[in-house]
């Protein structure tokens, strides 16, 4: 029962912030800066959420990841699809733990 | 009356095509979650979370990192109020992903806004926000619909097969997995930086600004992150013109 309160507390705190702003945009006009600003979001979001989490998919091996991050980069560069990024990592990877 | 028949057909194909496009754009979030889900699954019942409980949380949570945490709590007796205060903190990012989503939004109605909120992670944020285009497509909201709901589902799936089977995917290939969604991050902002090179400047500054803050500060991961992503964005202020992503 109270791992149920749990999950319906953890839900309330996830949900809450998520859904505000879906209302706020609608009552509110942004200035020109503050659109900037969250239209840079998505970038400084990915930044923050590759490095360096990156280093820790391998425990106590941060090579790993960073090994297996910079083909994702060379791959991603020369073009492909997020797929094939996405499976070279995974290969690398594999390969690096061989 | 032919022609009111060929405009429905028309508009309903354009829902299919849109759908059929959230699918495939989701399809590498799918790849990256199941085998998480699924670890996910194993120590959430190792924890001692029934099958059900685990699988709720995925429902009703839909958020990575803070079930692993919520398990973990749980497993080692932590009060309630303690978890949901640390599920709040390291989860407060995705307010900030909304502004950001809901702000390339405004076209699409309020009450669909609230529905796809919902569904907002590091993951479905990172993907859709690149694709920003079908925001002002027609029927562009099932777009977004389907992408999300491809990352939910396969989320709850993998979650519940863990409960169920234990590891089932072999645990060489599952820890190589790990890197799946990391790469995702790298395949969607790499062809950004190519476009334009200051994108990945805003990029490093967060990269930065997190080490700064996890590593120097000490803070948890989950402020790190929320600090990384302002921070950084806010450089974006200085360095991207207004139209910069389109």
């Amino acid at each position: 029962m109270i791992i149920i309160l749990i999950i319906i507390g953890m839900s309330l705190v996830t949900m809450i912030p998520r859904v505000i702003p879906a209302f706020v945009v609608g009552q509110l006009e942004f200035k020109s800066w503050l659109n900037r600003w969250l239209n840079a979001i998505p970038y400084a979001a990915l930044g923050a959420l590759i490095f360096p989490g990156i280093m820790s998919v391998q425990e106590g091996q941060p090579h790993i990841g960073l090994v297996g991050g910079l083909v994702a980069i060379v791959l991603a560069a020369l073009g492909l699809n997020v797929i094939l990024v996405v499976m070279g990592a995974i290969f690398t990877v594999f390969l690096l733990l061989t | 009356m032919n022609e009111k028949v060929s405009v429905t057909s028309e508009k309903s194909s354009q829902t299919a095509k849109m759908i059929k496009r959230g699918i495939t754009v989701g399809f590498p979030i799918m790849l990256g979650y199941l085998p998480i889900a699924i670890t996910y699954g194993v120590l959430a019942k190792q924890s001692g979370l029934s099958l059900f409980e685990l699988t709720m949380m995925s429902v009703f949570v839909f958020a990575g990192a803070s079930q692993f945490m919520g398990a973990n709590m749980i497993a080692v007796g932590a009060g309630a109020s303690e978890i949901i205060i640390a599920t709040f903190v390291l989860n407060f990012r995705h307010f900030v992903m909304s502004l950001s989503f809901m702000n390339r939004l405004r076209a699409v109605a309020p009450k669909w806004r609230a529905s796809l909120s919902l569904g907002l992670t590091d993951e479905t944020f990172a993907v859709s926000s690149l694709h920003t285009k079908e925001a002002e497509e027609e029927k562009g909201a099932y777009f977004y619909l389907s992408l999300f709901l491809t990352a939910y589902l396969s989320w709850i799936v993998g979650s519940f097969l863990g409960g169920v089977l234990g590891e089932v995917i072999p645990e060489k290939l599952s820890q190589s997995m790990g890197i799946a969604l990391y790469a995702m991050f790298i395949g969607l902002l790499v062809p950004s930086v190519k476009k334009e090179l200051k994108v990945g400047l805003v990029a490093i500054i967060a990269m930065l600004i997190h080490v700064l803050c996890s590593y120097v500060l000490h803070m948890s991961s989950g402020w790190a992150i929320v600090f990384g992503t302002i921070v950084g964005g806010f450089s974006g202020v200085f360095l991207l013109e207004e139209d910069e992503q389109s």
